[in-house]
């Protein structure tokens, strides 16, 4: 079974939402909805509309404002209320168009119409999944489009579907791989379009067999697309991990994954390659798994973008009593929001209800060097070394145990007996030390 | 009034495994040698025990007198404190008076652990160095196996002293050592308990099979390659003195070994080579506290030269 060295075993808990099927939950007529002009990695966009204009569904109202940015579009249709910042998970106030949903889910003229990717050119593809919206669905949000089209001396040999799904609670992606493989099939093949010397792998964690067996079969007589079965073990979905897993080449470090020769998308983004070149509909909804404890009705749910956590959670039952503490994206690294207003963007992929027991935070303790830190780092790293660094505010010593190489997975602080907070100093270190990088230029 | 949550950095859950639980686990462990010990102390089983208790409570009070008097959090019930001395118990023979395993906790506790600031900061074993003074101070208390249910009046000796002299002087079969029909400190005749301890930290991956098992080998292959005075006898070699306690219990100590798996292989060698020589060609019969506390001083060292390769890593032009 393909794997990688290190890593830890958090349990997987998947088995709240794991066999719910996926149901969609509309917006009601007069609700607001929010739309951030920042749900990707790079430049905010720009409002293309003004308060009290009147838009369409899939309807593009943030444009692009740089080489690294993704454009927004309504999922409902409606009146622009206002444009205002609001909060998104990462805790930033975003500037939002804010749209009161008329129910009537107009369409925008040409959306519905079908491309055949078979007769278009590269060009014409990537530019139809930039002007789809389409960012990295699995929580880093980069936009895709610029990742399919790497400088031109890179060759590309692999194309990964991350399928890991290797969070804990998280089902969204083994629900499209069991409910829609012929979707993600279809997407990738686009992609092999532009990468023609390329082979296709989806990478699938052998905790999910049903998903295998589902993305085999749709799979069938495909010759350049094949299914890899990965040892369930976090972070196997890591972006470099995964790489290494199938192809056994570690992206060097400060690299990106086309020094591999590979480009890695997650399974959701290739259902929105594929809608948005099949169906001609740009990214206007995401599927959330609604899990934890403290879940009235744990499962999975297909939303329109631009409700808050607060919004899904009304609809699906709330959460109970107990409930402490509300995740959005998986355990290991998904971000605690302090608000039910929080938008819901691109990358939003669960919301877990932690009960109070569970939210407990354990005493730090002082390190006694057990070392498990050390031995289960997937990248190699001494975060009982980088910890002491990023406390003392060594900032050199930081550096000289490669530090910025983190990928902040958590599994030091997941496997720590001391319940040192290793990851969070270490975050909070990368932080200031890309504050004084940028001093120095 | 809105509810207000938790905000916490990630990750948000933990592994149940706790400094509490792995003392508790290291405790357990080291139980069946103990009460194999304090059986075999035959008429003196009253005094082993009385010795034990004291030693684990002498600890416990020194760790809590401390933390008390310079008003630090008291950290006594993750048994760190008691682990300490019940490790310094087994390194005791079962004759030993009342008052050493009080001498010998204050030194383990006060000097060499919270001196250099308190669980995780200390540079060498507690309870080795505790061992290791007593040993110094009164060496014929601490070498006093009269009395005990295995001791041989007529050679008056351990197995490895009596290997010093030769093998022909050995009176013990390798069973005796293995079962822990010899004399010895009080935890550390019975080779088979303290296997029996070490596996169950083996199987709850309390330590890792690197350094008691590369230790042992080590021993093993050096005492058959060096031999004796008339021959060669490397399996009661690694059966007798404190090669079992001290590769599976003392050596594995987190506190004092190293962090990097790589470092932990030369750590476990180092042991092995010094363990083997100090028996050959030392002073003292037995040479297994001494190697561990003398590699203890090399952990530093050893870390910074065994990083791991990081992954991706880009060889510096």
């Amino acid at each position: 079974m393909l794997t990688f060295k290190r890593g830890v075993h958090p349990p997987d808990e998947k088995s709240f939402s794991a066999e719910k099927e996926v149901v969609m939950i509309q917006p009601e007529v007069g609700e607001e909805l929010c739309f951030p002009m920042s749900q990707h990695i790079g430049a905010p966009c720009k409002p293309t509309v003004a308060k009290g204009d009147y838009v369409k569904m899939g309807q593009k109202i943030g444009e692009t404002t740089g080489f690294v940015c993704s454009p927004i579009f309504a999922s409902v249709s409606g009146t622009v209320k206002d444009i205002r910042p609001v909060l998104t998970p990462g805790g930033a106030m975003s500037q939002a168009v804010v749209i009161e949903n008329d129910g009537k889910m107009e369409p925008v003229e040409g959306l519905n119409v079908p491309k055949d990717y078979t007769k278009m050119t590269n060009e014409e593809i990537c530019d139809a999944i930039k002007e789809a919206g389409v960012v990295g669905l699995g929580g880093a949000g980069f936009p895709t489009h610029i990742k399919l089209a790497p400088p031109p001396d890179k060759k590309i040999d692999y194309i990964i579907v991350n399928a890991a799904e290797c969070e804990p609670y998280l089902t969204t992606d083994y629900r499209i791989m069991l409910e829609e493989p012929e979707r993600v099939v279809r997407g990738l093949q686009v992609v092999l379009k532009l990468h023609p010397e390329a082979k296709g792998v989806i990478g699938i964690e052998h905790n999910k067999p049903k998903a295998i067996e589902s993305m085999t079969k749709a799979c069938e007589g495909i010759d350049n697309i094949s299914v890899a079965t990965l040892r369930t073990k976090f972070p196997q979905g890591s972006e470099k991990h995964i790489i290494y897993s199938i192809t056994k080449r570690e992206v060097p470090s400060g690299g990106l994954p086309a020094d591999s020769g590979c480009i890695v998308d997650n399974v959701d983004t290739m259902v929105a390659i594929e809608r948005a070149i099949f169906r001609g509909r740009p990214l206007m909804r995401r599927i959330v798994t609604v899990s934890g404890r403290g879940a009235v009705n744990p499962g999975n749910y297909k939303v329109r973008l631009g409700m808050t956590y607060g919004m899904l959670l009304d609809k699906v039952g709330g959460f109970t009593e107990d409930t402490a503490k509300i995740i959005s994206g998986g355990p290991m690294m998904g971000i605690a929001i302090h608000s039910l207003d929080t938008v819901m963007t691109k990358t939003s992929s669960s919301i877990l209800c932690f009960t109070e027991a569970e939210s407990q935070l354990p005493e730090e303790r002082n390190c006694f060097r057990c070392g498990k830190c050390v031995s289960h780092c997937p990248m190699g790293l001494m975060p009982n070394e980088l910890n002491k660094a990023a406390i003392y505010g060594d900032h050199a010593g930081f550096i000289e145990f490669n530090g910025m190489d983190c990928i902040e997975c958590g599994s030091c602080s997941f496997e720590c007996p001391a319940k040192r907070q290793l990851a969070q100093s270490i975050r909070a270190e990368k932080k200031i030390q890309m504050a004084l990088k940028a001093k120095q230029n | 009034m809105a509810k207000t949550f938790t905000v916490s950095s990630t990750p948000h859950v933990r592994s149940k495994e706790s400094i509490n639980s792995i003392m508790r686990d290291v405790f357990i462990a080291l139980l069946p040698a103990t009460v194999v010990g304090i059986i075999n102390s035959g008429a003196l089983m009253p005094n082993a025990i009385v010795i034990t208790l004291v030693s684990i409570f002498a600890c416990i009070f020194f760790e809590f007198m401390w933390q008390k008097l310079r008003h630090e959090k008291i950290t006594i019930s993750d048994m760190s404190a008691a682990v300490t001395g019940l490790l310094l118990a087994m390194n005791m023979p079962a004759s030993a008076p009342v008052w050493m395993p009080i001498v010998g906790a204050g030194f383990a506790i006060l000097i060499c652990k919270q001196l250099f600031g308190g669980l995780g900061q200390n540079f060498i074993n507690p309870a080795l160095a505790g061992r290791a003074f007593l040993l110094a101070s009164y060496p014929t208390l601490m070498t006093n196996w009269a009395g005990t249910k295995f001791y041989d009046a007529v050679s008056a000796a351990t197995p490895l002293a009596q290997l010093k002299t030769g093998v022909s002087a050995m009176t013990y079969t390798t069973m005796d050592a293995f079962l822990g029909r010899v004399p010895g400190a009080l935890g550390e005749v019975c080779a088979l308990a303290l296997i029996i301890g070490g596996v169950y930290l083996l199987v709850k991956k309390i330590i890792s099979w690197r350094i008691p098992v590369i230790y042992i080998v080590v021993v093993f292959v050096l005492t058959a390659a060096l031999g004796r005075t008339g021959g060669r006898v490397p399996v009661y070699e690694i059966c007798s003195g404190g090669l079992m306690l001290g590769a599976f219990f003392m050596a594995t100590d987190y506190v004092t070994s190293p962090v990097t798996p790589k470092g932990q292989m030369l750590f476990a060698v180092g042991c092995g080579v010094l363990t083997a020589f100090i028996r050959k060609w030392g002073g003292y019969p037995e040479g297994v506290s001494y190697s561990i506390l003398i590699m203890n001083l090399l952990v530093p060292l050893i870390d910074k030269n065994t990083r791991p390769k990081i992954f991706g890593e880009v060889k510096k032009a």
